[in-house]
């Protein structure tokens, strides 16, 4: 298997972004003339994912597939489609799958709502728990926990030892 | 008999760690010192037989014995003797036993310097500890057994794979497993709080320096396989947001998360329960991510269903732990009683904005990682979830947490004064604002984000020493006072400052890295010139040259700036024969913090060779910064209050008290 990888794989963050093969991206003959448009072929390359690989971008992944992916975004640039004809292009031909970042939608809501909603359960959650600390029914002195009998006798023992020389000094 | 006799040591172990899983909690039960001291006697005992193990592994592997399967998947005679050492955790099995290993070390070392410990407490941790020991002891022997022998031994090894064959393999996984592990420890106090039902101060300044060692540990470990990462990939990309990397970052959210809710723990006696529950859930994550990586289920869904019983195994471990440990703390958390009133403006309050921010962090990367997996399993529908996800939803949590940091120090425990720390912060707001104002005018027409971030950078790094300025009174008194206030500081209070400042440092990196990297790519015949970033690289020609267990081909540049010759470079391709494998080895050459970096592609029939050359301003600060977090943390660990109780100190008092018992 080509792209198998990772046989350290957790310890390792590395080899899952490795293959057997040296990684070299993008090749000196996919670079386009017009660096305007290479710059946003670059751009791109970067928010799709090389299929057959683990987690790469065709960016990064040295996969004769990114390869082709790669070519064929700058082929669409070169024809003049706009980032979001090339993207709605590629998401056609090879599924939603291609994209690193999912678009919005009733499969992928939960993803993208979790993160916002944590935050404001957490702050909701906070602003209660400081409500309620608001009143004055928990003394501080009150929620100090009493010592047992054998935990006194030892704290007294730790502390003549750690005063013990502070008096000689 | 090596590879037997450590086989019958890891099962020794289990016994061991069965015993100590019972009969310190009967002890503690009957109130039966004896019995809870049988706790400390197993823990010592199990880490020598599960040293023992690991030590007759390595002898396997350094022996090259091809008898043992493990040591012929994965090693060769010809290996340097280094990689025959680390290929040991360089596979599954191996890796398993170095996990157990470190386990075993910290219960062995919460024996050993847990004299200070109420006795039932630490009766109470080392069986929790036991219970996870023994899990994955019968994990490995059950599903990962690193000692079975071929019935045929064959001659030579099927050698590592030759991306492992780097040093980054010697410390990446070691560290990672001592930051991972280390927090068993804050989770088995946990438990062990809940399990007795009592929970105060002296517990949160007990579990603080463990946490506190686990997450050096874990920063560490992290950078360092990031910088391996940067050097060893070939296109200098030093952090991927792959599963892998977000399994080992999920612990260190959480972790870095309950080091700050500890410390108003300790402080304060506030935030217990949720303080309990980060302990739990830290080390849940860090089951959570030995799941992702040792079932296989990243790979695939699909493989994992194939061969599903190491995962099975572990999702098993996962759940009983996990589960019990949440229902455990469902069930006892209203026992803990609350304590310590704060207003909202406060040390504690900016404590607890910390807490909220990372942990929605941490949930973040949990839902990113686990969310296309459970997709695919509920639906078969297959998405991606990669780094411009994360990079789009992380950046919204860390700008405000940024903001919050320098604020936290110089705000007064109970109710704070946020206008007094706006004033005290003021230098650091107006260094910001100058950084912004001399960044844009510098790439005037660029970036315009970029520059602003790097203002949010050094506000942080101004603001923590902002922090050290205001309380040695910088100044207002004359220097040498102000010099001996500094001595005289606690070394918390530094290691708050650097590990925050590290923050702001790393910050600065990935910012000047990702925004003005620049690069070259190529293909070049000898005497060919590239220009990069105002350096001149010329290619002088190429070698072949022969390694122990690879043949190489190494390419020669000379680079100079403005003429003047600085230094030569020599990228190399190898090819591993064993393998049939190749491996780019970058060339790095570090010119301050910043580095030019070259990786040899393919060679064209031509004579000409494919080159990528980036130079990357300032990228070595992305490593620097988790360093200074990491001595920060160092600091903070020596302070004297940490270690009050400590071995050195309570000798005569730990006598003492055991002659009381």
């Amino acid at each position: 298997m080509m792209h198998s990888r990772s046989l350290l794989a957790g310890i390792v963050a590395i080899t899952l972004a490795l293959g057997a093969l040296p990684a070299h991206a993008v090749l000196p003959d996919e670079v386009m003339a017009d660096p305007a448009k290479e710059a946003r072929a670059r751009d791109l390359s970067r928010e799709l994912r090389c299929m057959v690989c683990q987690n790469q971008s065709i960016d990064d992944s040295e996969a004769p597939l990114a390869r082709d992916l790669r070519l064929l975004v700058r082929e669409r640039i070169a024809a003049g489609d706009n980032d979001r004809q090339v993207i709605d292009f590629l998401v056609a031909r090879y599924g939603e799958f291609v994209l690193l970042k999912p678009r919005v939608n009733e499969h992928t809501l939960l993803l993208w709502l979790t993160p916002p909603l944590v935050l404001l359960l957490g702050g909701f959650a906070l602003w209660r728990f400081g409500r309620r600390k608001g009143t004055p029914a928990d003394g501080e002195a009150g929620s100090a926990p009493a010592l047992t009998a054998e935990e006194q006798a030892r704290l007294e023992r730790l502390l003549a030892v750690d005063s013990a020389p502070e008096q000689r000094g | 008999m090596i590879a037997e006799s450590g086989h019958y040591a890891l099962v020794l172990a289990l016994g061991l760690a069965l015993i100590q899983s019972v009969v310190p909690l009967l002890g503690a039960r009957w109130r039966d010192a004896a019995l809870m001291n049988v706790a400390r006697s197993t823990a010592l005992a199990q880490l020598l037989f599960v040293a023992a193990s690991f030590a007759a592994l390595v002898t396997l592997h350094v022996t090259s014995d091809f008898s043992v399967l493990n040591v012929y998947e994965n090693s060769h005679s010809l290996k340097p003797l280094l990689y025959k050492i680390t290929g040991v955790w360089g596979n599954h099995e191996g890796s398993m036993l170095l996990w157990v290993s470190i386990l075993a070390l910290f219960g062995g070392l919460v024996a050993a310097f847990g004299n200070n410990l109420p006795l039932s407490l630490r009766a109470h941790v080392l069986a929790v500890q036991a219970w996870v020991a023994s899990a994955f002891y019968l994990f490995i022997l059950i599903t990962s057994n690193p000692f079975l022998r071929i019935a045929n031994p064959p001659l030579e090894g099927r050698d590592l794979n030759p991306v492992l064959q780097d040093i980054g393999l010697a410390v990446h996984p070691p560290m990672l497993y001592l930051g991972y592990v280390g927090f068993s420890i804050s989770f088995s106090f946990a438990v062990a709080a809940l399990l007795e039902g009592r929970i105060d101060a002296a517990w949160a300044r007990w579990v603080r320096p463990w946490t506190l060692v686990a997450w050096i540990f874990l920063t560490l470990g992290i950078a360092m396989g990031s910088y391996w990462a940067y050097y060893e990939l070939g296109w200098g990309g030093w952090w991927f947001w792959d599963p892998v990397e977000n399994a080992s970052l999920m612990p260190w959210l959480a972790g870095t998360a309950l080091l700050h809710s500890a410390l108003v723990m300790e402080k304060r006696n506030a935030l217990k329960v949720w303080t309990v529950l980060l302990a739990i859930l830290t080390f849940s994550l860090s089951l959570l991510g030995t799941f992702l990586v040792r079932s296989g289920v990243l790979t695939s869904v699909h493989a994992f269903a194939t061969d599903p019983t190491r995962g099975v195994f572990i999702l098993l471990i996962l759940c009983v732990f996990i589960g019990g440990s949440l229902s455990l703390y469902a069930w006892r958390a209203s026992a803990l009683k609350q304590g310590g009133l704060f207003a909202p403006i406060s040390r504690e309050g900016a404590l607890v904005l910390n807490n909220l921010l990372l942990t929605t962090a941490c949930a973040t990367v949990f839902i990113g990682t686990l969310y296309p997996l459970a997709l695919e399993v509920l639906t078969g529908e297959k998405i991606s979830v990669g780094a411009p996800f994360f990079n789009f939803t992380f950046a919204p949590l860390f700008v405000p947490l940024l903001i919050a940091v320098p604020f936290g120090p110089l705000l007064a425990w109970k109710r704070g004064d946020l206008l007094g720390a706006a004033q005290r912060l003021l230098a650091a707001g107006i260094a910001a604002l100058l950084a912004i104002a001399l960044v844009l005018a510098w790439t005037y027409g660029g970036a315009t984000l970029a520059p602003v971030a790097i203002g949010l950078a050094v506000f942080v790094i101004v603001g923590a020493l902002c922090d050290l300025a205001e309380r040695i009174a910088l100044f207002r008194v004359p220097l040498p006072i102000s010099l001996r206030r500094a001595r005289g500081l606690p070394r918390a209070t530094w290691g708050t400052v650097f590990a925050h400042a590290g923050l702001g440092v790393a910050l600065i990196g990935i910012v000047c890295e990702t925004t003005w990297n620049s690069e070259y790519i190529g293909a070049m015949k000898p005497d060919d010139v590239a220009r990069v970033a105002g350096y001149e690289l010329k290619l002088d020609g190429l070698t072949q040259r022969q390694g122990p267990n690879f043949r190489e081909m190494l390419a020669q540049f000379t680079v100079s700036r403005d003429g003047e010759k600085v230094s030569v470079m020599t990228p190399s391709k190898r090819n591993f024969t064993t393998r049939g494998a190749a491996t780019t080895e970058a060339a790095l050459l570090t010119r301050g913090a910043s580095q030019l970096y070259i990786s040899l592609g393919d060679a064209s029939a031509d004579g000409a060779i494919a080159v990528r050359i980036y130079h990357k301003p300032l990228v070595l600060l992305i490593w620097w910064g988790p360093v200074l977090m990491a001595f920060g943390g160092v600091l903070s660990l020596s302070d004297r209050r940490l270690r009050v109780g400590a071995p050195k100190p309570a000798k005569a008092s730990s006598r003492a008290l055991q002659a009381a018992e």
